[in-house]
């Protein structure tokens, strides 16, 4: 076993199991909590493919912005384990169905696959910035164009409805 | 096969890592200090003399009185987390001094030494992101003391850091046009060469600034703990060296956000009128981390400046900078050196 | 209205204009103003190694004064307890044994003489009373303590120190009074 393999296995351990924690537990500060560790985890695997970019990405815009954001409103709404309303059984079923067929889904993908396609440590250079940055800037130009006008227009939204 | 690590790196880089960890811790400690002095000096006072001379002791006792003083967690607060916010709040403040240059390379032993903990090429990135998760130290302890005071000052902490890490980001996007690389060594070698990046960055400088203060909660943003209002903001129920950790990551932040902008806008380690190449390595090694310092001390004076003299801003004046002025001028700022950028190169 | 001093403003109400509302002229000036108390004297005397010279009227702890051979000039009169509008002063009179006249100018003397600081208004009554020069202010404070009974002060602590033993000390005891009996002597 090299020390990629090692850390490999640690990561998915902590993702795994942090992501079973984030379900289990019923405080909502703590399961966001848990889902940052997720983020980091997920992002050492982007490091390990050596996609640093989507990893430093990964960390300023979920686990740095989007999970303050959750954290705000469930601290500003003051959710705690108490306040939870019971799960209604019918709820439950229809959760676990449709968690169920996403498992489904995903197994089949893989076992159609046959684990040609696994992605190769240490090795790609894709996810190095300039590389990204050409291949956005080329092969996908016009999908990339289209989301950051959408920001953008996201943006300038924010800012007008701060001006009323 | 990958267990084969070259022993001496590993060794330089921990020695660096060390050097660099204790580096901003002192000179945290003597900012507090210095803090005091400066607010003494500018309100005709003296401030700390008592311990040793000029009072230069005075960090060392205050750390001491924190150390010794009783610790204080409230019965209804959750434990574990109570604990970890101030333990995030520092290791954020620390980590973000990993990709700073703090000077060019030295030679010991016949190995050339890289004065630069990781030189990512992703430089830039990276003290975003770490800055991003410095909003959880404040934010966790806020939650966890089970204090509506603390609760509201971590509220504002979030707001507001999410609000101006915006206005940074893009007064930064507009630096990255002229520089084309995120690599902060890139920057500072290219600054070496050319013009320092305020001179080309005058009005992203200023947003930079202004960013910057808010992210370290310096007044006159400092409403996360505006004890005029919220008793201690999020740090309320915090006591000993917990409540210490707290005050130092600011500092720490302070230091380290100094840093950055030294290096991004000042050039870094380069000094102005002096050809490097005619010196020793070594020599112009410490001559360039003597330049950094000075710079970073004379941003810690501003800091400290600003908040001796600018009165706090009410909460719906700072999210009205941070929106409704700072974003549409980072954006302006970031157009219009798109288009110079753009007509030059052409 | 007329105004009450001549120090009033009246706030101006009129609609700030760009620059006021850009805010920046303003910080920069305030800035100038608090750079340039960097070049301010500091009005600051770190107490205990300077001191802020008294006036000379002023009035601090009572001191019972020898003559110049060391011999306690208070004769137990009662006159300054007599005067005393706190009625802080207490004493107890002797009669001069024989073999005790290096001790007591005058055949009486004080055996017990104590004044309570914490009575005390320091008004100067007491030695304005004296007709003997027995008693008088002195340039310090009462010190601060935990304990009541530390603020009565028994005649051993009110006594100048002895001018032949310890004659530095009671030059010091005797502070602002040393010169002035000097200037005295001189006229």
């Amino acid at each position: 076993m090299g020390i990629t393999t090692i850390i490999f296995m640690l990561l998915s351990l902590m993702a795994v199991g942090s992501a079973i924690m984030m379900l289990v537990t019923r405080n909502p500060v703590k399961s966001i909590l848990w889902l940052i560790v997720v983020f980091f985890a997920i992002s050492g695997h982007y490091i390990m493919l050596n996609a640093q970019f989507l990893a430093v990405v990964n960390i300023i815009v979920y686990a740095g912005a989007i999970m303050v954001l959750f954290l705000f409103v469930v601290m500003l709404m003051n959710l705690n384990a108490d306040s939870e309303p019971t799960r209604n059984v019918r709820l439950q079923a229809v959760g676990i169905l449709s968690g169920g067929s996403l498992l489904l889904i995903i197994l089949s993908a893989l076992m159609k696959d046959g684990g040609n396609n696994v992605v190769q440590m240490r090795i790609g250079d894709e996810g190095l910035i300039s590389n990204l940055g050409k291949v956005l800037f080329t092969n996908y130009v016009l999908p990339f164009e289209i989301a950051s006008v959408l920001f953008l227009s996201a943006m300038v939204g924010a800012v007008v409805i701060g001006k009323k | 096969m990958f267990l084969a690590i070259d022993l001496a790196f590993i060794i330089e880089k921990l020695v660096l890592i060390i050097i660099v960890v204790m580096g901003s811790l002192l000179i945290a400690m003597y900012a507090t200090y210095a803090e005091r002095k400066v607010a003494a000096v500018l309100q005709d006072r003296s401030g700390p003399n008592r311990a040793g001379p000029f009072g230069l002791l005075q960090p060392v006792a205050d750390g001491m009185k924190l150390f010794f003083k009783e610790e204080i967690i409230p019965a209804f607060s959750s434990r574990f987390l109570f604990i970890l916010g101030p333990g995030l709040a520092m290791i954020t403040a620390i980590m973000t001094s990993a990709v700073i240059p703090w000077g060019n390379t030295v030679e010991f032993f016949g190995r050339t030494i890289s004065l630069q903990i990781a030189d990512v090429n992703i430089g830039i990135l990276y003290i975003f992101g770490v800055v991003s998760m410095g909003v959880y130290g404040i934010m966790i302890g806020a939650w966890a003391s089970n204090n509506k005071y603390a609760l509201i000052g971590g509220l504002r902490a979030a707001s507001q850091i999410i609000s101006y890490e915006l206005a940074m980001g893009i007064s930064l996007i507009a630096l990255l046009f002229l520089t084309g690389t995120l690599s902060l060594k890139e920057m500072v070698v290219q600054q070496q060469e050319g013009l320092w990046n305020v001179v080309k960055q005058p009005l992203g400088f200023f947003i930079f600034l202004i960013c910057a203060f808010a992210e370290c909660n310096r007044t006159p943003f400092d409403l996360p703990e505006a004890e005029s209002e919220l008793i201690g903001g999020y740090h309320t129920e915090y006591s000993s060296m917990k409540l210490g950790f707290y005050l130092f990551a600011e500092y720490i932040n302070m230091f380290i956000s100094s840093a950055v902008m030294a290096t991004l806008f000042f050039g870094g380690y380069d000094v102005p009128f002096l050809d490097e190449s005619t010196l020793a390595p070594n020599i112009a090694a410490l001559i360039g981390i003597a330049a950094l310092m000075f710079k970073i001390v004379c941003f810690i004076f501003l800091f400290m400046w600003v908040r001796w003299t600018v009165p706090r801003f009410r909460y719906d004046q700072l999210m009205h900078l941070g929106w409704r002025i700072l974003i549409p001028l980072a954006l302006f700022n970031m157009l219009l050196t798109g288009a110079v950028v753009l007509y030059f190169n052409k | 209205m007329q105004a009450l001093t001549n120090r009033v403003k009246t706030v101006s109400r009129k609609p700030m204009n760009f620059l006021e509302r850009l805010y920046i002229p303003a910080i920069i000036q305030g800035m100038i103003i608090t750079f340039s108390h960097i070049f301010k004297k500091n009005p600051t005397i770190s107490y205990p190694e300077q001191t802020r010279p008294f006036s000379p009227v002023f009035r601090g702890l009572q001191i019972l004064n020898r003559d110049e051979e060391g011999r306690e000039n208070c004769t137990a009169c009662g006159l300054c307890a007599v005067a005393c509008p706190a009625e802080a002063i207490t004493m107890e009179a002797a009669e001069r044994q024989p073999g005790e006249e290096h001790l007591y100018r005058e055949e009486k003397y004080a055996a017990r003489y104590e004044i309570n600081m914490l009575r005390c208004i320091f008004c100067g009554l007491c030695e304005e009373a004296c007709p003997k020069d027995a008693i008088y202010l002195s340039e310090t404070f009462t010190p601060a303590d935990y304990q009541r009974k530390k603020f009565i002060y028994n005649k051993q602590e009110l006594l100048i120190p002895h001018p032949k033993e310890d004659p530095e000390a009671y030059k010091k005891a005797l502070g602002n009074r040393a010169k002035q009996q000097d200037s005295d002597t001189k006229n």
